[in-house]
């Protein structure tokens, strides 16, 4: 008994602080394992030096890979931050020797598309415009969606579901022009409120299919005595599932946020120029035959494109992961 | 009592009914209409609108004999084979990488997994930049002393759609990894103790028995991958605009162009019928092998 603080300590130091002191807790581990391997068995992995060939290599090799899948990042915020001159001269890996942000500035306020010169705010703020509304009508519907599929199935609505995923896999090409000449109809061509609808549409597959399997392993038996209460399927809907499913409809958020703020084909084909989102405005400066072409702005703006899923990258970690797990794995 | 209840049960599943409208329409209406609206129309000459003029298999004629479709075939082809092979080879390598029990693994995670969450678009005119000839790499180490110094894919007709998979590869590869890193760590550690008793290799044991215990994955994978190729569009746009000329064309492109550029529906739909066709090639063998199999 008295022995087991002391085990607990150094198994602890084992795992959680192995950095600084890993040759001393290794010594350390090895004394006291000889002793307590008859009455519990030995603990824990096997304990390695710090500095053996396997993990010079594996280390190694994730170090260099990681440097070049930072390079690009890299080299885009060296490249926004010079002036002109600088860029002609030197070379695009060195740092700036004199840091401006006038490419940024010009970036958000002042590039040329070709069509007009108000630079990515525009852009920014037709993005968030055709943002905020698709994420919540998509994920609304979405969850009503796999909400009836889960609890509330009918007649032909694992047809319809069915139908949904295969259509995840046909190609948006196929689709396009009937869209088009739907929208046209009903007038919405050309308009965010028709890119909405279309975000809405696209993003149904995978979302439906992401709450569908969430909903379904709720237990039944909560869903039975609401039922039994006399709950019928929106107060069901509005007072148990949607407070029982917050982190799904974080997920579906992230998911749809960075989808639709990517998103340049449905931007490009649905909304008018002066519509367009800020993938497509970007594409037009960066890519505008007109006049010289300025690497620090375009790079600048390319940041600032990337700006915004980036963040919600990073802030969201592991949520990320999961949102692209469950987005990539059938259920 | 079940007379009782009956009645009620058919009142509630009215609203789940009313609710699915939106996905009932989205399935019915733009899935399968859409999709047999196009299919039905590539069969027409219609040219800036579409027009219920049938021309038999005219517009697949023309497709097949243009220069600009076959290139864009060649392209997808090889852009395809490449980023399939080192997609998988890449992404699970790394997978293995981090679960060989290493110390900051969210941190390598989340390096190797950012360029996901960035665009085509953004991913395309990054590696542009790095690409080009006159600042970029090439540059560089030929300024570094190296004169003759060669790396302008995106210059080169002969190697452009290389130029295009390097920055598609760098997007994708953390998705591929990410997945594999899944699979590996549903692995049982059973396994593992078992393969070292027995003295096999640590390769040996992953090439012959984890990876077979991951087919499942490599699946999803190879379909994700798959799908991911035939919607490059955007990657290619950004970065070379399909250019130099024509050489860096995709099927994708091709369908835009016709449809809203060069006026040319038919050929559009001709062109994107021929994308499903790409699609059901590849995804009826796999939803048989993957679902046909527990239906007995």
């Amino acid at each position: 008994m008295t022995k087991a603080p002391h085990l607990l300590k150094g198994s602890m130091t084992y795992d959680t602080a192995p950095e600084a002191g890993h040759d001393r807790a290794l010594r350390h581990g090895d004394g006291t394992s000889s002793g307590n391997r008859m009455v519990e068995g030995p603990a824990g992995r096997k304990p390695r030096k710090a500095l053996s060939r396997r993990n010079i290599l594996i280390y190694g090799t994730l170090i260099v890979v990681c440097l070049y899948y930072l390079l690009p990042l890299y080299v885009m915020i060296v490249t926004s931050l010079k002036g002109m001159p600088e860029i002609r001269l030197g070379n695009i890996f060195a740092p700036p020797v004199e840091v401006t942000f006038q490419p940024w500035v010009k970036a958000w306020a002042e590039a040329c598309t070709g069509l007009n010169c108000d630079g990515l705010s525009r852009g920014f703020f037709n993005s968030v415009r055709i943002l905020i509304p698709s994420v919540i009508l998509s994920i609304a519907i979405a969850s009503v969606n796999g909400y009836a599929l889960a609890n509330w199935r009918f007649k032909g609505s694992e047809t319809f579901f069915a139908i949904l995923i295969v259509g995840a896999f046909i190609p948006y090409q196929v689709m396009i022009y009937p869209i088009v000449i739907m929208l046209r109809e009903i007038g919405l061509y050309g308009s965010l409120t028709g890119l909405v609808i279309v975000h809405t549409i696209f993003g149904m597959p995978i979302l439906t299919l992401l709450f569908r399997n969430y909903f379904a392993s709720v237990p039944q038996e909560l869903f039975k005595a609401a039922r039994v209460d006399g709950a019928g399927f929106w107060a069901i809907y509005f007072q148990i599932m949607v407070p029982m499913s917050l982190p799904i409809f974080v997920v579906a958020m992230i998911l749809q946020v960075t989808g639709i703020w990517n998103d340049f084909l449905f931007g490009v084909i649905y909304t008018k120029p002066d519509l367009y989102p800020m993938t497509v405005q970007l594409n037009n400066i960066v890519n505008s035959t007109q006049g010289v072409k300025e690497y620090n702005v375009n790079m600048a703006a390319t940041i600032l494109t990337g700006l915004v899923p980036l963040t919600i990258y990073f802030i969201s970690g592991k949520l990320f992961v999961r949102g692209i797990a469950a987005g990539a794995v059938k259920g | 009592m079940s007379a009782a209840t009956r009645p009620a049960r058919w009142h509630r599943n009215i609203s789940a009914k009313v609710a699915a409208v939106p996905m009932i329409i989205t399935a019915v209406v733009v899935f399968i209409g859409g999709t047999a609206w196009t299919v039905l129309y590539s069969f027409t000459n219609s040219k800036l609108l579409p027009r219920e003029k049938f021309v038999g298999l005219a517009q697949y004629e023309r497709l097949w004999s243009s220069s600009k479709w076959l290139i864009s075939i060649e392209n997808l082809a090889i852009y395809g084979a490449f980023s399939l092979v080192f997609s998988l080879l890449i992404g699970f390598m790394l997978a293995a990488l981090l679960d060989q029990k290493i110390r900051f693994e969210d941190t390598f995670r989340t390096i190797l997994l950012y360029p996901f969450a960035l665009s085509f678009i953004v991913t395309g005119l990054a590696w542009q930049w790095i690409l080009n000839p006159d600042f970029g790499i090439q540059h560089v180490v030929r300024s570094l002393g190296w004169e003759s110094f060669n790396f302008d894919p995106l210059y080169n007709p002969e190697i452009v759609i290389y130029g295009i998979l390097i920055a598609g590869l760098w997007q994708g590869t953390g998705l591929i990894m990410c997945l594999m890193l899944a699979g590996l760590r549903g692995i049982d550690e059973d396994i593992w103790k078992a393969a070292k008793i027995d003295g096999i290799p640590m390769w040996k044991t992953y090439l012959f028995i984890v990876i077979p215990m991951m087919r499942g994955i490599f699946i999803t994978a190879v379909v994700l991958i798959a799908s991911g190729i035939i919607k490059v569009y955007d990657l290619v746009v950004a970065q070379t605009g399909g250019g130099p000329g024509i050489s860096s064309e995709v099927p994708a492109k091709y369908v835009y162009d016709a449809m809203f550029l060069s006026q040319n529906l038919g050929q559009g739909f001709a062109a994107s019928t021929m994308m499903l066709l790409t699609v059901v090639i590849i995804v009826v063998p796999w939803a048989y092998l993957e679902f046909g199999g527990k239906r007995k």
